[in-house]
């Protein structure tokens, strides 16, 4: 059984929170030993929001060390660039092409960074709107970082169906399975999967 | 069955458990989620205070009354709960009563990081600490027995990342405690000096009593590492970050309980190993614990008395690791700052952008509101505690009269009846003509939603009266009380230059729903006529997270935008639409 950190990267109100609670749910499922850190409260207003998933044998802490992080999901691009120096050296990076830009770029006192670190980049929001809502821009990113996790397709469906609420389980698998199909398609930075 | 579980919701697990039949809490990050839910028992009578203080008294006399009782708070809660904590501490209890208060290290969602452990010492009363969500249910379980067992109130100490992580749990079959018949016993019940004496006798007999458990419980525990060299003696999420950090090699006491604390334990880790660290968050507890009986450990003077701990951190301090390597020069130019931001639709943002505006002195409060103090609204001057605004703008105008027009208080609609209208009634009573502004959004906001007397409902969501805010005021002795709207912000700048004016104290409720309920309509996004902007930058003034500032016009980010229309109200050329057409 081999160990994953995986860190969630996200302006409040993304919805990082049921993606934690997705993998932490097919994580447990295969009998690893999970943490899930979540953020709640003041800092989940807008702001620079970020969630772990530990999984392994034993895991103690549940925060992911700097330069530990096999798996970075990014649901901004702000934030993909923030959190990429967490990642380990052969660790992954899955990133959403979607920008919401901060109050110092919105009053003008900076600008918004336009380097992108190199990675799986998908346009999630797209992927969402197709699937029926842009709510769901989180499932549809971890559609498209599945490749690089263990699960299978089925495992993923039940545990959506676990997950969020039953009107929206077939919205939801949708933008899973369109994340999944785009993918596949693009290049990442790496191919092995983890 | 193993679950995935909150910490919160593990400890509210261990209340079922235990047989807990009442629960009583204000909300608080990063405590809120144990009663939120302790309410979905249907054997659990689970409600939400009107503050902290109230919540314990109710728990104390519930389980004086014969039913196990519980209330949970964040640690600033524990300062307005302290009064009856420490007198409960002399009464002990007749069915179990535990209390949870969860420390905020790093001030994630907070304005202090104060460390709760001083309570249990002051209070004289035990205090356990989990370090995951199995041992917050088991601890929460075991804290009722210990509470009946030695005729005392229990704290259960929680931190941010114990609360919010989830971690796996095993749920057990519940007991079903009878209710404790209940005599009357002023001796026990009733401290007024005669008996507080007697009680105090029997407080020192228990922590003694209590100091000879410790020192055997099962909560405590020594693992001896591979290596004699290091050992460290630590609690909570310290003790999972310190062997995160320092594995295997290391020998460890984890202090399952942190008050009182055990000192044959940590004499023998002492005498195993060459070098004894204490690794605590905050302040130097244990530390001092283990100096007081001759232990040599290192500590605080070499790790922080600030926020929470990191891995790397430690490994620095206590291995000698080098510093991780310089980052990239890509993510070395620095980034612009995401700090956390009024919503999209906030119904607060009208109201700051006319205190702005009219360069009002603001008295802040707690809540999501507190974010009013944040550029671009720049619009707080104070902000110290729940409630602090009204009496704050009261001892405000005592230093300075001539602010009376110039100087506004403002609360939200839960902090207010928290502790605020205490404030207003010493106001009106000693005579200031301050002006307060409640911004009533119709739920407790920062913390998630839960309900309180405006909304209407229960936290079972069974009805209730409805509180009136300007009633509440107005029996208070205020006679100037009025409504506003804070979106029409032309009226309510009205509002405010009359009631700033007035020479007689003044209440303002500002009302609209916060924009996250299910129940606040999402109108379509306003759309920008690039034709007609010049980028004069007045709607970007609110402090929106849906605008930005484009090359040739201001830009709105669709999906975010609410379609509140407050950033069309201010435009003076026309140039942005709502959902409906132009404003």
């Amino acid at each position: 059984m081999k160990s994953c950190n995986i860190l969630i990267a996200g302006v409040g109100g993304q919805g990082s929170l049921l993606a934690s609670k997705l993998l932490g749910r097919l994580f447990l499922s295969r009998g690893y030993d999970v943490k899930v850190n979540e953020v709640h409260g003041m800092s989940q207003r807008g702001g620079s929001v970020i969630t772990t998933v530990r999984a392994g044998k034993r895991v103690d802490s549940p925060l992911v060390a700097e330069g530990e992080c096999d798996l970075l999901l990014a649901l901004e691009r702000l934030e993909a660039l923030r959190w990429v120096s967490c990642l380990a050296p052969e660790g992954k990076l899955v990133a959403s092409l979607q920008r919401i830009p901060p109050m110092p770029v919105i009053t003008g006192a900076a600008d918004y960074p336009e380097q992108r670190p190199p990675g799986l980049w998908v346009d999630a929001l797209a992927l969402a709107e197709r699937a029926g809502s842009p709510q769901c821009a989180n499932v549809a990113l971890l559609g498209a970082a599945s490749r690089f996790l263990e699960f299978e397709p089925e495992e993923w469906a039940r545990a959506i169906a676990e997950c969020v609420p039953a009107k929206a389980v077939e919205m939801n698998i949708r933008a899973f399975e369109l994340g999944r199909a785009e993918g596949r398609e693009r290049e990442g930075n790496l191919h092995k999967p983890l | 069955m193993k679950t995935l579980a909150l910490g919160n919701e593990a400890v509210a697990r261990g209340l079922f458990e235990a047989g807990c039949r009442f629960v009583s809490s204000y909300p608080g990050t990063p405590s809120t989620e144990i009663t939120a839910y302790a309410g979905r028992y249907d054997e659990i009578d689970c409600e939400w205070a009107v503050n902290e203080k109230t919540g314990l008294e109710a728990a104390v006399a519930a389980c004086m009354a014969g039913a196990r009782s519980f209330a949970g708070m964040k640690h600033v809660g524990l300062n307005v709960a302290a009064d009856p904590l420490f007198t409960a501490s002399y009464t002990g209890v007749n069915a179990g009563l535990v209390v949870a208060v969860a420390d905020d290290p790093g001030m994630h969602s907070s304005q202090n990081e104060q460390d709760s452990r001083y309570y249990a010492a002051a209070a004289k009363v035990p205090m356990l600490e989990p370090s995951d969500s199995e041992e917050c249910r088991a601890y929460t379980r075991l804290a009722f027995e210990l509470s009946e067992r030695f005729d005392t109130p229990v704290l259960v100490r929680l931190s941010t990342r114990i609360s919010h992580t989830r971690t796996a749990m095993d749920e057990q079959p519940p007991e079903s405690p009878e209710r404790r018949p209940y005599e009357k016993n002023p001796a026990k019940y009733v401290m007024m000096p005669a008996m507080a004496r007697a009680r105090h006798a029997e407080v020192e007999k228990r922590m003694i009593a209590l100091g000879d458990w410790c020192e055997d419980t099962e909560l405590n525990t020594l693992t001896w590492g591979t290596e004699r060299k290091i050992g460290v003696i630590s609690s909570g999420i310290a003790c999972q970050t310190a062997r995160e950090a320092l594995g295997g090699a290391v020998s460890y006491v984890k202090l399952g309980m942190v008050y009182p604390l055990p000192v044959k334990m940590l004499q023998e880790l002492a005498e195993g190993v060459e070098e004894l660290w204490v690794i605590e968050e905050l302040d130097d507890f244990i530390e001092t614990h283990c100096k007081k009986h001759g232990l040599r450990v290192r500590g605080k003077a070499e790790l922080s008395p600030l926020g929470e701990y990191t891995t790397e951190q430690l490994r620095r301090a206590i291995l000698g690791a080098s510093p991780a390597e310089e980052a990239s020069a890509a993510s070395a130019a620095p980034l612009p700052n995401r700090p956390p931001v009024l919503c999209p639709g906030c119904s607060h943002r009208g109201t700051f952008y006319v205190m702005q505006k009219l360069k009002l002195t603001v008295l802040g409060d707690i809540g999501c509101y507190t974010l009013g103090a944040a550029p671009p609204l720049n619009s707080m001057d104070y902000c110290l505690c729940m409630g602090g605004s009204v009496s704050g703008l009261h001892g405000f105008l005592k230093a300075r009269p001539e602010a009376a027009s110039s100087a506004v208080a403002v609360i939200g609609d839960s902090t207010f009846i928290h502790s605020g209208v205490t404030g207003l009634i010493h106001m009106v009573y000693n005579q200031t003509p301050g002006t307060v502004v409640i911004l009533d959004n119709s739920t407790t906001g920062m913390t998630g939603h839960q309900h309180n007397p405006v909304t209407g409902l229960t936290l079972k969501n069974r009805p209730a009266p409805v509180l009136s805010l300007a009633e509440l005021c107005r029996g208070a002795g205020v006679a100037r009380v009025r409504e506003a709207d804070p979106f029409d912000t032309p009226a309510l700048e009205a509002a405010l230059r009359e009631e700033l004016a007035a020479p007689e104290p003044s209440v303002i409720v500002v009302r609209r729903p916060c924009a996250l309920l299910k129940s606040t309509a999402r109108k379509p996004a306003v759309t920008i006529d690039a034709g007609r902007c010049t980028l004069c930058g007045l709607c970007l003034k609110i402090g929106c997270p849906a605008l930005t500032k484009g090359e040739q016009a201001v830009g709105v980010n669709t999906p975010l935008c609410a379609g509140c229309g407050l950033c069309a109200g201010l435009c003076r050329r026309g140039a942005i639409m709502t959902g409906e057409g132009s404003a």
